[in-house]
């Protein structure tokens, strides 16, 4: 069966899913780890470390004391070597741990299976984890997780769309670890009494679709539901829209029409974590791109330099122009092969110069493809238009603040605009317009 | 190693270009351009060619002059002077075909600020500038006889309108409008080679079909209705848009993206005003043919119809106030 919805928007990048049969493997530990204080969506956490400590493995580096954050945890035994303020791509500053490991992968005293017996305890144990959303979102899950008062979960949505290019880590996870992903799916529902599960997974998925269908049998509150491959399939109100028909309001959460998203690897990492206790800390991450001598999936400890991920892979056949964290639709590039693999790292792709090249930017032709691609309706020629004039009105006019980012319409303009670009600029100019505002009152 | 590009997502982008969708349409010219040839003979192209070498020369010269990028290689002003050319009578003399090359490039597009800014079409605005300028030249109309010489001959919607809209046994047939074997302008004549060229456009998704389905629609219902010798639904709307510029204006002239609605809401009100406003000149005004007028007065509403037929973004409630923007 066909998502029910949502199928005239979007685009058809081509796959490029060379890695789909790459078991994933085992990187050999780095001499260096850089370990951000904030590797997910809100506060960065309070550094509980400094210069000249040892530390081991899965333990806590730093604590997060807001309500939107994560924990950090150490992925490796070592010496804290210095904390630095690394510059991160969108040009702040983390402050950041440097790790020498020491090899000897010595684990934590305080690891121990976390209690799970009540919801609270529940909760606690993934805020505990670390766990942020593994699709390359970085939402903090236990903040996720948790229903606002007098909201009730319905619904879990777990989003295996993997709709990016290139990117193959959600399917491995499905075809080397179906059956974690299906206990923690199992842990989620018990523990929250949440009646019901979908996987939504795209359609060029077929044997990973045949795995959780043959594990999900006895339970009848799980389904797995087949979606048409395109993207972004996997943008959360696209799949909630796709697999129930309901639309999440604009400017609204998925929690508003009763339901929670979270990524496949997201859900069996809790399965393992309620069983040995060990927080997040490695994460699969699929290295690609037409530069990459052996493109495959690698697990990697969490802070390792990029540089020693694509080095793992067998290095650039030929001079790197451009190295993304991410996808090729959503993805940042960085600047420097010494960023360090963070938690919602999914991919590392890296191209050479013609790759990377997306062609001049011309006039608008007013061809309306951005329009007819975008799936939140909107008019992104006109957005572009009013943001390069910073006409603030008009971008309130043109709902420009529901924009999520995902590149559609840069990637279909013939004209080669940067349009999800000036969609950014368009949401800064209307949070300055607002702040000013606010201080005039 | 050297530097790495640093730039904001998405980082591919389709292979699709301006320059390769003009060459689509330049395509899908071609058929009608092959059949102004049988019908019109080497004067045709003759025309083509000199008001395609106006424009370019035209666009070269004032982007040249106003310091701005060069951008006679998007080729859209080889497509300005190929519509142009398709949009005149065959025996025009060459030199206001220069100057109508001149107008719509000048005049209507790059005065606006180039590509995508002009508000109506360049070739149809530079048409009906002719047209007043040039009445005698811009409504004499000639057909290649059994010799080689053009001979003077009527379009088969003026014929039609003489006749109070009754299809006499002495007017082109089907077969002729079909073929383009009737007076008319140069690219305009033979239905099956611009109903080719618009498929040709169709399937490469450079249009999207809503405006000529609703403008070739409406004006078959309209003029169905309306346009009959005997009453009320006696019209041969089919004869109608078979004939006269409908079919070239339709696929390739309303559907001129920088005068044209961008929402697909916006597209149907311009199909369907476009038909009714053909219909109705057609059928009650003192000329014989309206598209131009027609197609013109539409870009005119082009902002309107852009302002109103905004969508709403996804997720925004059907009713009520709701948060648009929120
Ligand atoms: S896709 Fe590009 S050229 Fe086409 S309307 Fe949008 S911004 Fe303009
Ligand atoms: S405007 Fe925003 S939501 Fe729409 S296609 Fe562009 S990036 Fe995607």
């Amino acid at each position: 069966m066909h998502g029910k919805k949502w199928v005239n928007k979007g685009v058809h990048p081509s796959h490029h899913k060379g890695t789909h049969d790459c078991m994933s493997q085992k990187i050999t530990l780095p001499d260096r780890i850089l370990m951000p204080m904030q590797q997910h969506i809100g506060a960065p956490c309070r550094l509980l470390v400094a210069r000249g400590d040892r530390v081991k493995v899965g333990q806590l580096l730093g604590k997060a004391e807001k309500y939107v954050s994560a924990h950090v945890h150490s992925s490796v035994s070592g010496t804290v070597s210095g904390i630095t303020a690394l510059m991160f791509p969108a040009g702040n500053r983390v402050e950041t741990v440097e790790i020498i490991p020491d090899g000897l992968q010595e684990m934590w005293e305080g690891i121990s299976r976390p209690k799970h017996s009540t919801p609270e305890e529940f909760l606690q144990a993934v805020a505990d984890s670390g766990l942020v959303g593994l699709g390359g979102a970085g939402f903090p899950a236990h903040v996720k997780l948790k229903a606002p008062p007098g909201k009730k979960t319905e619904l879990l949505v777990v989003n295996s769309a993997e709709c990016e290019p290139y990117i193959t880590s959600d399917y491995r996870e499905c075809m080397e670890n179906a059956e974690g992903i299906i206990d923690g799916i199992q842990q989620i529902l018990d523990h929250l009494s949440i009646p019901q599960a979908i996987i939504g997974i795209e359609d060029n998925k077929p044997e990973a679709v045949h795995k959780l269908r043959k594990l999900i049998q006895k339970d009848p509150r799980i389904t797995v539901q087949i979606l048409k491959t395109r993207y972004p399939q996997g943008a959360e109100k696209m799949l909630i829209y796709s697999l129930t028909g309901r639309k999440v309001p604009a400017g609204g959460l998925p929690l508003d029409v009763g339901i929670v998203v979270m990524n496949v690897n997201s859900v069996s990492f809790l399965s393992s974590y309620l069983s040995t206790g060990i927080p997040l800390i490695t994460r699969r991450v699929t290295v690609d791109g037409n530069i990459v001598a052996r493109p495959g999936n690698a697990v990697v400890p969490l802070g390792t330099p990029v540089g020693r991920v694509f080095e793992f892979c067998g290095g650039f056949t030929r001079e790197p122009a451009k190295i993304i964290m991410g996808g090729p639709m959503m993805g940042t590039a960085l600047y420097s092969l010494d960023m360090p693999v963070m938690k919602y790292t999914n991919a590392l792709l890296a191209f050479d110069a013609k790759a990377a090249d997306r062609g001049k930017e011309t006039s608008c032709i007013r061809c309306g493809r951005c329009v007819e691609v975008c799936p939140m309706d909107l008019i992104p020629a006109a957005i572009n238009q009013a943001a390069l004039r910073e006409d603030v009105d008009q971008l309130l006019r043109l709902g420009s603040i529901n924009c999520i980012e995902c590149g559609c319409c840069s990637y279909i303009c013939p004209a080669a605009r940067n349009l999800a670009h000036s969609m950014r600029l368009a949401k800064w100019q209307l949070k300055k317009a607002s702040a000013k505002e606010g201080s005039v009152q | 190693m050297s530097e790495l590009i640093i730039s904001s997502s998405p980082h591919i982008r389709s292979n699709d270009s301006s320059r390769r969708i003009m060459i689509h349409v330049l395509v899908a010219l071609l058929p009608a351009t092959l059949s102004a040839y049988i019908y019109f003979g080497v004067r045709s192209l003759v025309l083509t060619a000199v008001s395609i070498a106006a424009c370019v020369i035209s666009e070269y010269g004032i982007r040249k002059l106003l310091k701005r990028d060069m951008t006679i290689q998007d080729m859209s002003a080889v497509v300005t002077g190929w519509l142009l050319a398709l949009n005149l009578p065959p025996q025009l003399p060459v030199w206001m075909a220069v100057f109508g090359g001149f107008l719509a490039i000048v005049l209507v597009k790059q005065l606006f600020g180039g590509i995508g800014q002009n508000f109506m079409n360049p070739a149809l605005t530079a048409r009906v500038i002719l047209l007043i300028s040039f009445a005698g030249p811009m409504t004499r109309w000639a057909i290649r006889g059994d010799g080689a010489d053009l001979i003077t001959t009527a379009t088969p919607l003026a014929l039609l309108k003489e006749a109070g809209g009754r299809v006499l046994p002495d007017m082109p047939k089907y077969i002729d409008l079909l073929l383009g074997n009737v007076g008319g302008c140069i690219g305009e004549t033979s239905a099956l080679a611009l109903l080719l060229g618009g498929l040709y456009l169709l399937v490469q998704r450079v249009i999207s079909p809503v405006i000529p389905l609703s403008f070739l629609g409406m004006t078959l219902l309209f003029t169905w209705a309306a346009g009959g010798p005997s009453g009320i639904f006696t019209g041969d709307g089919l004869y109608h848009i078979l004939s006269g510029g409908i079919l070239l204006g339709a696929f390739f002239m309303a559907t001129d993206y920088s005068t044209s609605p961008i929402t697909t809401r916006g597209k149907w009100i311009m199909g369907v005003g476009c038909g009714l406003l053909t219909g109705v000149i057609r059928l009650f005004a003192g000329y014989p043919e309206g598209v131009s007028f027609a197609i013109l007065i539409m870009n005119i509403l082009v902002p309107l119809i852009d302002r109103y037929t905004l969508p709403k973004p996804f997720g925004t409630p059907k009713k009520g106030g709701g948060t648009a923007h929120a």
